[in-house]
């Protein structure tokens, strides 16, 4: 290599970290540090919902910077991590009383700053799903849930998987919209129960 | 607003009262809905009276200081009000900040009628059916910019900035549910129950969501802000309470106000 290339290359280099430092904040991990800083700042306690909220876990934080698109690799690492953390009923079973489970689907309460700490979190599943086909008023942000046991039958199998995805719909699929119900303590084990049983149960009106 | 506009807002309230009660049971989405209160009321809104009130307010003194907002910068110098929420937010040298309309306003209440911000932030919304001095103002604001195109800049690097980082707070999840802005708006044509939600990353919807707000909530009998939009939507999504007219709030209104430039403002508006 010859005196004046190295010194070229000194140049560039040098050029190089200049424009780098010049625009430091304007870079992505730039940009991604000062959001965490202004929200952090920016959000206060009112009622139940505290500003510790918006702290996040890896998941959320890898789903907010990939914008929900995982590299494959961390896609797998992360739903690895949500299902092994998976705490399945120690008695073995997966069903409890759909009735109890259709009262919860349509509640839509819970954990806003609006609600009170006593008041008991509801699934929300409604806002976001077609269960019964008697309820009319269903969102569409999930897929339709209407005949789910009648379509996937309502085996053992099926019973430990619909309550997996109610339990932590991450452990599936990372950035999945759906809320980690179990993991994050907003539905119980028995409440979750009460679910599977609304999905997969033949006298739940979601089969009927 | 004439006698006709009064006279067809009477059953608009009886209807409101009556949607309120069945909304959830109802078999009519939320949009047909509103288009049977726009045909109801197609030469008048009740935003009017909040527009009304904001302009007698904007020319009234107050504050320590007894004066008015008369010479209140927004953007396009000293009192002028035409045109300048399309171009809003923006930066403002004097202040060397990117500041949405409301933010902007608290600057005027305090540089000009001395009124301190705690006073003006402790309640900025409208509680009680009763309208808020700083929504009224936004609401008067607003209405000037009826039918001029969204024409909001980035030229500036801290303008820039904002954008980027609201595009980070809109995806931003967090929270016991996970939910980001994007949970509920980044998918098109979904509902939650009955109420259908605009995707903000897709043009048309953007622009139609936000050229239409600040907007009177029938349900609620109240003029709402944008501030107040965002502020009940970080509700829904299990978020604390953004502090008012702050940096994030303002990053992110600078994201969705970019993102419908080119639409029309169709402001103040009405909704369910
Ligand atoms: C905020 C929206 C949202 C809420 C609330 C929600 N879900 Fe979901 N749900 C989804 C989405 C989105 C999917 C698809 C998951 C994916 O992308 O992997 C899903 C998937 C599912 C599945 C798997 C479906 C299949 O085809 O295997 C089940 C079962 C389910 N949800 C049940 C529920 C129940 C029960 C509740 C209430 C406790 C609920 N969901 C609440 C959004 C939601
Ligand atoms: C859990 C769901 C959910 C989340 C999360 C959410 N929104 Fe909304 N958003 C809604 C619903 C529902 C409506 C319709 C509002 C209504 O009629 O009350 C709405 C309405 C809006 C509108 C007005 C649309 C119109 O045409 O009037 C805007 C703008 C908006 N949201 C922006 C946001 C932003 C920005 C965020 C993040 C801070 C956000 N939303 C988070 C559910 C949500």
């Amino acid at each position: 290599m010859n005196a004046k290339l190295i010194m070229g290359l000194a140049v560039s280099a040098a050029l190089a970290s200049i424009s780098l430092s010049a625009q430091a904040g304007n870079t992505a991990e730039g940009l991604d540090a000062k959001t965490a800083e202004i929200v952090k700042r920016d959000f206060r306690d009112k009622g139940i919902a505290k500003a510790t909220r918006v702290n996040q876990d890896e998941l959320q934080a890898m789903c907010s910077k990939y914008v929900d698109k995982l590299p494959a690799k961390l896609k797998t690492r992360l739903e690895a991590g949500e299902s092994d953390a998976i705490k399945w009923p120690a008695d073995g079973k997966y069903m409890g009383d759909w009735k109890a489970g259709e009262k919860l689907a349509q509640s839509g309460r819970g954990m806003t700053w609006s609600d009170k700490a006593e008041d008991p979190a509801g699934g929300n599943c409604y806002n976001c799903h077609q269960l019964s086909a008697k309820e009319i008023a269903f969102g569409t942000i999930g897929p339709s849930l209407l005949n789910f046991g009648k379509i996937r039958g309502n085996t053992e199998a099926n019973q430990r998987y619909t309550y997996s995805r109610i339990y932590n719909a991450k452990a599936m699929n990372a950035c999945a919209n759906m809320p980690r119900f179990g993991h994050m303590g907003i539905l119980s084990e028995a409440q979750i129960k009460d679910l599977v049983a609304l999905l997969l149960d033949p006298e739940s009106p979601v089969n009927k | 607003m004439n006698n006709s506009t009064v006279k067809k807002l009477i059953p608009l309230l009886v209807l409101a009262t009556s949607c309120a009660a069945t909304a959830a049971e109802s078999e009519i989405s939320d949009s047909d809905r509103i288009a049977q209160y726009r045909e109801m009321i197609s030469d008048g809104n009740p935003a009017d009276f909040d527009e009304m009130r904001g302009e007698e307010l904007w020319k009234s003194v107050a504050g320590p200081k007894q004066a008015t907002l008369e010479k209140c910068d927004l953007g396009k110098g000293a009192g002028v009000v035409k045109g300048v929420y399309t171009e809003l937010p923006r930066y403002f040298k004097d202040t060397g900040k990117v500041q949405d309309l409301e933010s902007r306003l608290v600057t005027c209440m305090t540089t000009l009628q001395g009124i301190p911000e705690e006073v003006i932030t402790a309640k900025p919304f409208a509680t009680d059916k009763k309208a808020s001095d700083i929504s009224s103002l936004a609401t008067y604001v607003v209405g000037q910019s009826k039918g001029i195109k969204m024409a909001v800049s980035t030229k500036h690097p801290q303008s820039k900035e904002a954008y980027e980082i609201g595009k980070r707070i809109f995806n931003y999840r967090a929270g016991p549910y996970d939910f980001a802005c994007s949970t509920c708006h980044a998918t098109s044509n979904v509902r939650i129950r009955m109420q259908d939600l605009p995707n903000l990353n897709v043009k048309k919807d953007a622009q139609t969501a936000y050229a239409s707000w600040p907007a009177y909530r029938v349900s609620q009998g109240l003029t709402r802000s944008f501030q107040w939009r965002l502020n009940d939507c970080f509700r829904q999504q299990r978020f604390p309470e953004p502090k008012f007219a702050s940096e994030a709030t303002v990053a992110l209104t600078m994201f969705l106000a970019v993102s419908a430039n080119g639409g029309e403002y169709a402001g103040p508006g009405l909704k369910r």
